[in-house]
């Protein structure tokens, strides 16, 4: 070879190999000169099959993994922090860009605990939930099929993430209609939603389910028996049920170890004692386990989505109370989303306390009475949990996000060490961790 | 009653549909007036700037409004003088299976020679949530003991989160568990405090595993040692990073920005109202 990727370096550790290319040869070489088997590999956090921006650090005897360690904070950018210095209603601008691919539960998680701080949890009308339900539960969907994609593109089997991200865009095309947007899209607001269903958007909701019916068989087609795919997954990344609690692994990863555990089961919310669906679990402990379940769980949101859309009555989507509610009714500009004409020609021209009425909404926000309030919902990944307290001003004293992809990724050290290297990139892939979710 | 002028009712009270007094252990029922709040009436009500009565626990005082400090006075605000309140202790009973748990863990505790009293600082029930306030040398014991106890059996720790409440003297760093029995299908609140001088809590993650990033994460931004950690080390901050970012005097920083030919300054100098 003319060019090296593989440049050795001497540091008080030992010979440092930085790897930018594909290739092994020399390090392979000089580890065979060395009698010592022991080698550190540090993978990441700019690597490709990491999941984002996640580092690992891995202790390898040949081909075994005999330690496992994750590096985080790559992606830390101080979101609770920052809540503190803004409005409640200002919140789920930013709590929506955590888990980036889970938006909708963060910003129910977050609405929810903002909501039982003000005591407002009954008044929130049906017609919202609702909307939130079918919101969080097509987010199911959209997550658990970047999960398989990836997941599946890691493995190297670069058809099953074509085919989830073709599905995933029937699901964001869906979001844009609703909220404008495809991501980050602040649209649960504590009291409700930020504005009602556009018109066509039920339609193209039961379309889109007629549609995903149709191609979710084609997944089990591809890879659920697939022998190849089954070799790579099948007892990869074990853990049992005990591990799991004690490494506060929620999600697929403990229903994976049998116990029908969701949060929308035992600890209702939103109204989701509601729906028929079931819980679907597996008893294998590991990745293929894992898949299963979210094939399964894609399968049942699907049927939660359709009554949802038979639930869906006419009525407010925010609550009645014009002291939390947002005054006015979003419309599209020439420069986007903003307020609606008729709202603005009613402050300015006709209402000189209607407009203060806004002012002080918008610019000071409402205020929360003191106290503190713990908020859980069964994300796609786990219990997401959101503990917020107040002072009693018009901005969040302290909200703190307990993501499942933060706790279910220290399970990986348990489900990694004493297997071959490349099972932990699916065990990794099998927890499906959110670097935006972990790091905050 | 020096707290909660006139001056502060105006921009919240009074008003039509204003939210009621609905903090507290009233949240629960969720009872409304119509006509919203008088603050010279009811002294309960919890939404307003300033609160009167004497209920709850004073955990700080704040002066002035809009955030200001230097500069002159030219609101007429900068005189107000109110206190926050957080939610105080409960007398029993607390309702529901609450005081099953309670009598549970102090029999449990009874038990194992300690005196429930000293253990257990106050219990506290708002919002229908559960909170025991533990003296913190007695956290381990505690959460071994709930978690084993079979009548209490709460197997899955949801991690802690830091609080930092400055105003509160003597006990201003907080930390908050919240534990989840999955046979039970309950949840409850642990809370611990230790003063900024000395911010040491005992770790729990002999007994609960999963705290270990949690405690690391909270040791990061909050300086909350936590004593036994196997490696209490920082986790999302970089190793050499000075301070604790999510202390209330850490300044979040931030530069002006121009919007349509306005300077905006950064969030923290904005005008606050809290």
């Amino acid at each position: 070879m003319s060019t090296s990727h593989a440049t050795p370096r001497e540091t008080t550790e030992g010979t440092v190999y930085t790897v930018t290319g594909g290739d092994w040869d020399e390090i392979a070489a000089a580890a065979a000169r060395t009698d010592d088997e022991r080698i550190v590999v540090n993978m990441g956090p700019q690597h490709p099959s990491t999941h984002g921006v996640l580092r690992l650090i891995l202790e390898i005897d040949g081909e075994t993994v005999t330690e496992a360690r994750c590096g985080i904070g790559y992606l830390h950018t101080g979101i609770e922090k920052n809540l503190e210095y803004r409005t409640w209603t200002q919140g789920t601008t930013f709590v929506t860009r955590m888990d980036y691919l889970t938006p909708f539960f963060n910003e129910t998680a977050y609405c929810l605990a903002v909501e039982k701080l003000l005591g407002i949890t009954d008044e929130v009308p049906d017609r919202a939930s609702v909307i939130r339900v079918m919101l969080m539960e097509l987010n199911r969907l959209s997550s658990h099929l970047v999960a398989i994609a990836t997941g599946g593109m890691e493995l190297g089997a670069t058809t099953i993430m074509i085919y989830g991200f073709r599905d995933r865009e029937l699901i964001l095309d869906i979001y844009e209609l609703i909220t404008g947007l495809r991501m980050n899209h602040a649209y649960i607001r504590p009291g409700g939603l930020a504005q009602d269903l556009p018109p066509g958007a039920v339609d193209q909701v039961r379309e889109f389910v007629k549609k995903m019916r149709k191609n979710l068989p084609e997944y089990d087609k591809l890879a659920t028996g697939n022998p190849v795919f089954k070799g790579r997954m099948q007892d990869v990344g074990y853990l049992d049920l005990a591990g799991c609690l004690a490494t506060g692994a929620t999600g697929q990863v403990l229903r994976s170890a049998g116990l029908p555990h969701d949060l929308r089961k035992t600890q209702p919310y939103c109204g989701y004692e509601h729906y028929d669906f079931e819980v679907p679990t597996a008893d294998t402990c590991d990745s293929y386990g894992r898949f299963l379940i979210r094939l399964e769980e894609m399968r049942q949101s699907l049927r939660i989505v359709e009554q949802c859309l038979d639930r869906l009555a006419p009525g407010p989507v925010m609550v009645a109370d014009k002291k939390i509610a947002w005054p006015a009714q979003l419309a599209l500009g020439p420069d986007g989303l903003g307020n609606s004409l008729d709202h603005i020609k009613k402050i300015m021209g006709t209402s000189m306390e209607a407009l203060i009425h806004h002012f002080k909404l918008v610019t000071e926000g409402f205020r929360v009475p003191p106290g503190q309030a713990y908020a859980a919902v069964e994300s796609a990944k786990g219990e997401l949990g959101v503990h917020a307290v107040s002072d009693g001003g018009t901005r969040p004293y302290r909200v703190h996000f307990r993501d499942p992809s933060f706790t279910n990724l220290q399970a990986m050290a348990a489900m990694c060490e004493g297997g071959q290297v490349a099972d932990v990139i699916v065990a990794v892939a099998s927890i499906d961790p959110v670097m935006g979710g972990v790091d905050r | 009653m020096s707290d909660g002028t006139k001056g502060t009712g105006g921009p919240q009270g009074g008003g039509n549909g204003g939210t009621n007094g609905t903090g507290g252990v009233n949240a629960a029922d969720g009872t409304k007036g119509p006509n919203g709040v008088n603050p010279d009436k009811d002294l309960n009500a919890q939404n307003l700037p300033g609160q009167r009565g004497d209920h709850g626990e004073v955990i700080d005082t704040r002066r002035g409004m809009f955030g200001a400090s230097g500069g002159g006075d030219t609101s007429g605000y900068g005189g107000l003088v109110r206190s926050v309140r957080m939610p105080g202790a409960t007398s029993r009973p607390y309702g529901g299976w609450f005081d099953e748990v309670a009598d549970e863990l102090e029999g449990a505790l009874d038990e194992q020679g300690l005196v429930p009293e000293n253990v257990i600082e106050k219990t506290v029930v708002d919002r229908g949530e559960l909170t025991f306030h533990i003296e913190r040398e007695y956290l381990p014991t505690v959460a071994k003991t709930l978690r084993d106890d079979p009548a209490l059996r709460f197997e899955l720790c949801t991690g802690v989160s830091g609080v930092h409440f400055p105003g509160d003297k003597g006990r201003e760093l907080h930390a908050v568990y919240h534990l989840r029995s999955i046979t039970h299908n309950r949840l409850i609140r642990l809370e611990v405090s230790a003063p900024d001088a000395d911010p040491h809590v005992p770790s729990i993650v002999a007994v609960y595993p999963t705290n270990d990033w949690h405690e690391r994460e909270t040791y990061d931004f909050f300086g909350l040692v936590f004593d036994g950690h196997p490696a209490l080390t920082r986790i999302m901050m970089p190793d050499d990073w000075q301070g604790f970012p999510q202390r209330k005097d850490y300044p979040l920083g931030g530069i002006p920005v121009e919007y349509k030919g306005a300077q905006i300054p950064a969030p923290d100098q904005r005008r606050s109202y809290t």
